[in-house]
């Protein structure tokens, strides 16, 4: 018992450490250094007060608090179980990184509106690990609205005409889908099972198939965040935020929140047996492959980097909800490798299209021949970064799209196999010419020779190949995440 | 202090009554107002002794001259009417410090008095139609709230409230003597007056001159549906939420239909219910369509109007129609769902348009133009404002959540797929007004009209920023809006079974 009140403990902490620092950012607005001192304490605090608490968890240890019954049977709770705990430690570390990389972009870019900046980005941190440690929908969909919510303004950031436009579309699709899909999907669920709590094995066990198929098509389409096809077209529109915004919230924290919901639903709220032996998940399999290949295709079109990543990211997202859809341990477990894998890659690639944007002022890849001899480091570190997406060894990303090709095995969908194949193949296809373009062709106007180096600032440096590294330190360190998330099957030790 | 506290139920009618009087005998507004506001902070006071009451011990019954009921007139303060009464005198306390400067900016020095004079008797009337146990007597508050809200829109400050008001005293008279023809012929054919003791007589007397009673049925749906703005007998109400002064279009929006919804419920629940199934009629389904046009036809014609108080009272006949909805969706869920939207609207409203009430105090005016930018002026009172729209859209954490998951799940308890689809999509309308207005006050360069503005002094800014919090509060801790709503639809579906 008092072993495990410290974990609960630690965990409402962590929940506030983002809330405070938003409290506490717009207090020190005159004092641009101090204010930012802020952000990075918030930051490397939360991740000091996670980490303790991952020891616990590996052990079985399930911290649960619950708090006022808002409803008779739903109450604000919170938990961690392995996925969670997986998420909260991804979305917390990155945002370090992330805040140091925004110190140096948004000074460079000479950016209005900073305070609110970070308030924002602290406020969509804090949703952020209150969806990862929701004890239930109720509390899960509470802080997915205000995921929604925080990162508006930060869509909107530059409030003009291109990002009020964009703003709407991210404002309706987000907000609009999750009250008219999401919410009744979790209504029905709570007249269906009498509780939305989220539990190991389902609470769904022994509803129609065909309900059940329906149920799961209202999660998948009404959470939005997870851009699956067609629900995807919120996401390009956020691009025009500034990068760190796309960097963190648009290649991590939103959308991860999106797959993340869903891998959450399969798992916990309809369990995998009862899908499996209701064949409700066959169709998802098809349309989160469809959504991969498809999301390729079009990147490869797109001419704006932002834009092409975007994409990329959409293609990628369909991996994690496929794996999801594939219902089995292994496939589970690919998702949630890739959560972790993905971001770290995709994160890097945003990283080095804020730098290009910040040091050289391009965004059309068209423009950016020969940039590597200006820019090497944010040019090899966008090397890694792709080929970790791409899935070779030893970056990141291999392991994930290995354990997801395995699920397909396991379960008998061998095609998904060969949609991944095909999908690393236009990995290949829409991120390498960027690489080579950038280091084999000639700056327009330039013969060979020295080139002045133009690199962005240090700080955005100092993100970027910090990232780069986590691509491949995570190659290594992949064992780790897989201990974690194999207490998803074993029964929890104490769940109290 | 036994013996005050067995007549609350007529202090509760006679202390504003009597407020109404004495603030007619003084010429200062500032006199008028003292009478106003201690009489509007008394009444919380009495209507949460009467709501504690019903719920510990059961009805109050409170016989008028010592007259027996069914002879004499009865007040008969149930869970339902203590709810009522309760959020009624809540928002009235809540809105008189309001209404110190905001009445000043906006009525004329020398009807001052007169306001508070008829704020008080529309006071009077609203608590009166949820505390009488009497048909009649009903009609009579019922017109005592309607004659003084007259006044109250036609003291606006702008020329069009005249005709708005005008246009009320049409519709509404039409609605009141509609409603005396439904009594009447209630009368004729039960014999009986008091409500508990027409439903007894009802299941008899309709075996008997069933006709009569489906007359009397569809003139009181009619008359209350005038004066509860049901679509589509809302055309008064836009204009009179519109032009009338600040302070009014707040409370009545807040109160004022809510009264009349809450009549509605006790006929077609307490006295209809008892004889005629309403399943067999359809009629049901004709209050859901009913229902179910205002939610999308006033929503639509929200998302257009660039004055916003008028947006907002078109939005507020798109909310009533989800308080009908769930009326008519005559099952437990469903009527709990209605009846905390109820209480539920009436907190969002009250802190919209009180926002709004600020802004006009500021820059006397509501053209969505004019608001541009205005939430770096007024941050506070924005807030609020923003808190509540987003409780119109349904965002969780709010109490438009709560309402909205207890009519999902009337729905699917009626196992109305479509009507699930409806109620869900209608929200969608209503987050495209909102985000409109979000979008306009927080995002927008300042424009020169919103430029001077800055936050009301606290006597404004507190009231708004409560009801704001309430809609946040009341939307986590839903013990006394959810929790005693869903007793009152448990005892109100208790009578069939």
């Amino acid at each position: 018992m008092s072993v495990d009140a410290s974990p609960a403990c630690l965990m409402l902490s962590a929940l506030a450490v983002p809330f405070a620092a938003a409290l506490l950012i717009p207090l020190f607005r005159a004092r641009p250094n101090l204010r930012e001192a802020v952000t990075l304490t918030a930051a490397v605090v939360l991740l000091a007060v996670l980490i303790p608490i991952v020891g616990p968890v590996m052990n079985g240890a399930r911290p649960l608090w619950t708090g006022v019954e808002v409803v008779p049977g739903v109450s604000i709770a919170f938990g961690i179980e392995p996925l969670g705990m997986l998420f909260a430690l991804v979305a917390s570390s990155l945002w370090i990184v992330n805040s140091i990389y925004s110190i140096g972009y948004m000074r460079a870019n000479d950016e209005p509106r900073q305070t609110g900046f970070y308030v924002c980005f602290a406020l969509a941190l804090g949703s952020t690990i209150g969806i990862a440690f929701a004890a239930n929908l109720f509390t899960l969909f509470l802080f997915y609205e205000a995921l929604t919510l925080s990162t508006y303004p930060l869509v909107t950031h530059h409030r003009d005409e291109e990002s009020m436009r964009s703003g709407r579309i991210y404002l309706l699709l987000l907000l609009g889908s999750s009250l008219m899909l999401f919410l009744p999907a979790i209504i029905i669920t709570y007249v269906l099972a009498g509780t939305v709590d989220f539990k190991s094995g389902g609470i769904l066990a022994g509803t129609g198939s065909t309900l059940l198929a329906a149920l799961l098509g209202l999660y998948v389409y009404g959470i939005g965040k997870a851009a699956l096809m067609p629900m995807h077209r919120w996401l390009p529109a956020a691009m025009v935020a500034p990068t760190p915004v796309s960097a963190l919230l648009h290649a991590v924290a939103v959308v991860k929140a999106g797959v993340f919901c869903v891998v959450k639903v399969v798992v916990y709220i309809f369990g995998l047996e009862t899908l499996t032996a209701s064949g409700a998940n066959e169709w998802l399999i098809y349309v989160g492959s469809a959504s991969i290949l498809l999301a390729s295709l079009i990147a490869l079109t797109r001419d704006n980097l932002k834009a092409r990543l975007a994409y990329s990211t959409v293609s990628q997202l369909a991996y994690i909800v496929t794996g999801a859809a594939l219902a089995n341990a292994t496939g589970i477990l690919g998702s949630g490798l890739h959560i972790a894998t993905h971001a770290v890659g995709k994160i890097t690639l945003f990283f080095c299209a804020g730098a290009i944007y910040t040091a050289l002022h391009k965004t059309e890849i068209s423009d950016m021949a020969g940039i590597g001899r200006k820019m090497p480091v944010t040019m090899t570190a966008f090397l890694v970064g792709s080929l970790s997406i791409i899935g070779l060894p030893p970056f990141a990303g291999t392991w994930s799209k290995w354990v997801l090709a395995l699920g397909a095995i396991d379960s008998g969908h061998l095609f998904v196999v060969a949609v991944l194949m095909i999908s690393s193949l236009l990995n290949v296809a829409y991120l390498l010419p960027i690489v080579a373009r950038a280091f084999f062709l000639p700056l327009p106007g330039q013969s060979a020779g020295a080139v002045k180096l133009q690199e962005a600032p240090v700080a955005c440096l100092i993100a970027l190949c910090t990232t780069a590294a986590l691509c491949i330190v995570l190659f290594f360190g992949a064992g780790m995440i897989e201990n974690l998330l194999a207490g998803l099957f074993v029964r929890p030790l104490n769940t109290g | 202090m036994n013996g005050i506290l067995a007549q609350l139920p007529i202090l509760q009618v006679v202390v504003p009554l009597f407020g109404a009087l004495l603030a007619a005998f003084f010429r200062r507004g500032s006199t008028a107002y003292v009478v106003a506001l201690i009489v509007s902070w008394l009444m919380p006071v009495i209507s949460g002794l009467l709501l504690w009451q019903a719920m510990t011990t059961g009805p109050v019954s409170y016989h008028l001259g010592g007259w027996e009921p069914p002879w004499g007139i009865e007040y008969r303060i149930d869970v339902l009417s203590g709810l009522v009464l309760m959020l009624i005198s809540a928002v009235g306390a809540l809105i008189m410090p309001f209404a110190w400067h905001s009445v000043a900016a906006e009525v004329d020095a020398d009807r001052q008095s007169w306001f508070y004079c008829m704020y008080l008797l529309c006071l009077t009337g609203l608590l009166g139609i949820a505390a009488t146990g009497d048909a009649f007597n009903a009609f009579v508050f019922l017109e005592i709230s309607s004659l003084s809200t007259y006044v109250l829109i036609a003291l606006g400050h702008d020329r069009r409230a005249l005709l708005a008001a005008f246009q009320y005293l049409i519709m509404g008279t039409i609605g009141a003597t509609f409603y005396v023809i439904g009594i009447g012929l209630l009368y004729v054919t039960t014999g009986s007056l008091n409500i508990a003791d027409i439903a007894s007589r009802l299941p008899g007397a309709f075996v008997v001159q069933p006709h009569a009673i489906f007359a009397a049925l569809a003139f009181i749906a009619v008359g209350l549906g005038l004066k509860l703005a049901i679509f589509p007998l809302h055309v008064w109400l836009p204009n009179a939420y519109a032009y009338a002064p600040s302070v009014v279009t707040a409370f009545l929006a807040a109160t004022s239909t809510k009264a009349a919804i809450y009549l509605l419920i006790r006929f077609a629940y307490g006295v209809f219910g008892e004889a005629i199934d309403f399943r067999t009629l359809a009629i049901d389904e004709f209050v859901m369509v009913l229902s179910l046009a205002a939610m999308f036809v006033a929503a639509f014609v929200a998302i257009f109007q660039t004055n916003v108080k008028r947006m907002l009272a078109y939005s507020s006949v798109s909310q009533i129609g989800y308080i009908t909805l769930g009326i008519g969706m005559a099952n437990k869920a469903g009527l709990t769902g209605a009846i905390v939207h109820l209480v539920n609207h009436a907190m969002m409203k009250g802190a919209l348009f009180l926002a709004l009430g600020a802004v006009v105090f500021r820059i006397d005016s509501v053209k969505i133009d004019d608001l541009a930018g205005i939430g770096r002026r007024m941050p506070w009172t924005m807030t609020a404002f923003t808190v509540a729209g987003f409780g119109l859209v349904g965002t969780p954490g709010t109490v438009g959540f709560i309402s909205k998951w207890f009519l999902v799940i009337g729905a699917l308890d009626d196992s109305s797929w479509l009507l699930v689809f409806l109620i869900v999509a209608s929200s969608l309308l209503s987050l495209v007004y909102v985000g409109r207005l979000v979008e306009v006050i927080w995002f927008r360069d300042t424009g020169p009209a919103a430029a001077r503005a800055s936050d009301p002094p606290p006597s404004m800014l507190v009231p708004t920023l409560m009801l704001g919090a309430a809609v946040i509060y009341f939307g986590i801790d839903t013990t006394w809006t959810a929790g005693i709503a869903e007793r009152a639809a448990t005892i109100l579906l208790g009578g069939r079974g």
